[in-house]
């Protein structure tokens, strides 16, 4: 029963993720011409949303949540070059694919078969990370 | 009644749907203190079904404290599902008549479906390029400990500069990729 405010909140995001069509590979690479405002506008007012609701939140820190866990803003982990390279390889990926991991766990609710073949490919990647991750630059 | 219905099918607005995304940060951190983000899953599927004799050390840990995002994922396929078949849209994604343009020379058509039949049907070429696609994201989003959601959008809006940074790499990568890779693999 304590997942199910989880249930919803994913459910919310995969159905934003497709009535968007920001799970769209359409819309990406239209993204990466320059040729619509849309996903811009999409990222952008997310942004802006999340950063005021973020200050609004911090009034409300240590209070606790739905699970009784203090609330505070969560800090990413430290590095210094796998940011920037992380990000590049997974650009590249997304560049042809026109999937993040978001849109690929949507589609496969869709039925999208080209999405499953994706998934394949993450979990292999994700793995082939999780071998190779010692000799990589942090 | 018939309005509400109607704007379940319709595509929403970037405005409609851009501060339904930027609201998941605060959402997760008020039901249980979470980061909204999504690849991490990808890491506890490994986890969950990485076989006994290749033990590898990343994906040794106990992947059930991470339940909640597992049931995040679930619903973002569940939410797929609601959005893509029950309420699907029947009309093509609304891309700019000049974007159409440029896909046409590509080779590409745009048909119904978020992905193109072209590169993306059941051929042989196709799941080759999904599948290694794919690998550059599992890889990538774990190196960079994050992917669109919790760069773009949980740690810009926290304001870290590590996401900023990780933003940077994912936009360079993504321009690089749609701009002289892409083009090439409809030939």
């Amino acid at each position: 029963m304590r997942y199910i405010p989880y249930l919803f909140a994913g459910t919310l995001f995969g159905f934003t993720l497709v009535k968007s069509e920001a799970a769209s590979w359409y819309r990406i690479m239209e993204m990466f011409y320059f040729q619509s405002f849309h996903m811009y506008g999409i990222l952008m007012s997310a942004i802006v949303t999340g950063v005021i609701a973020v200050q609004i939140m911090k009034r409300f820190a240590g209070r606790a949540s739905l699970e009784g866990t203090p609330m505070e803003i969560p800090a990413k982990e430290k590095g210094r070059y796998k940011f920037v390279l992380g990000g590049l390889i997974f650009g590249l990926g997304w560049g042809i694919i026109g999937l993040c991991p978001g849109p690929i766990f949507a589609l496969v609710g869709m039925g999208s078969v080209g999405a499953l073949v994706a998934l394949a490919g993450a979990l292999h990647g994700t793995w082939l990370y999780g071998v190779l991750r010692n000799h990589l630059p942090d | 009644m018939d309005t509400f219905f109607r704007c379940l099918h319709a595509p929403w607005p970037w405005y409609v749907a851009g501060p339904i995304i930027g609201l998941m940060v605060p959402l997760m951190i008020w039901i249980g203190n979470r980061s909204f983000g999504i690849s991490s899953n990808l890491r506890h599927l490994c986890a969950i079904s990485q076989p006994p004799s290749i033990r590898v050390e990343f994906f040794k840990y106990n992947w059930r404290e991470h339940n909640w995002s597992l049931i995040f994922a679930l619903g973002a396929v569940l939410g797929g599902f609601l959005a893509g078949v029950v309420f699907a849209n029947p009309d093509p994604v609304q891309i700019s008549a000049a974007f159409i343009g440029l896909l046409d020379n590509w080779g590409v058509h745009l048909g119904q479906g978020f992905l193109p039949p072209e590169l993306f049907g059941l051929s042989w070429h196709g799941i080759v390029i999904m599948f290694a696609g794919g690998v550059l994201v599992g890889f990538g989003t774990r190196y960079a400990s994050g992917c669109t959601s919790g760069h773009a959008i949980t740690g810009l809006s926290t304001l870290q500069l590590q996401s900023l940074q990780a933003v940077f790499g994912i936009f360079a990568g993504g321009l690089i990729a749609a701009h002289f890779i892409t083009p090439y693999l409809f030939r």
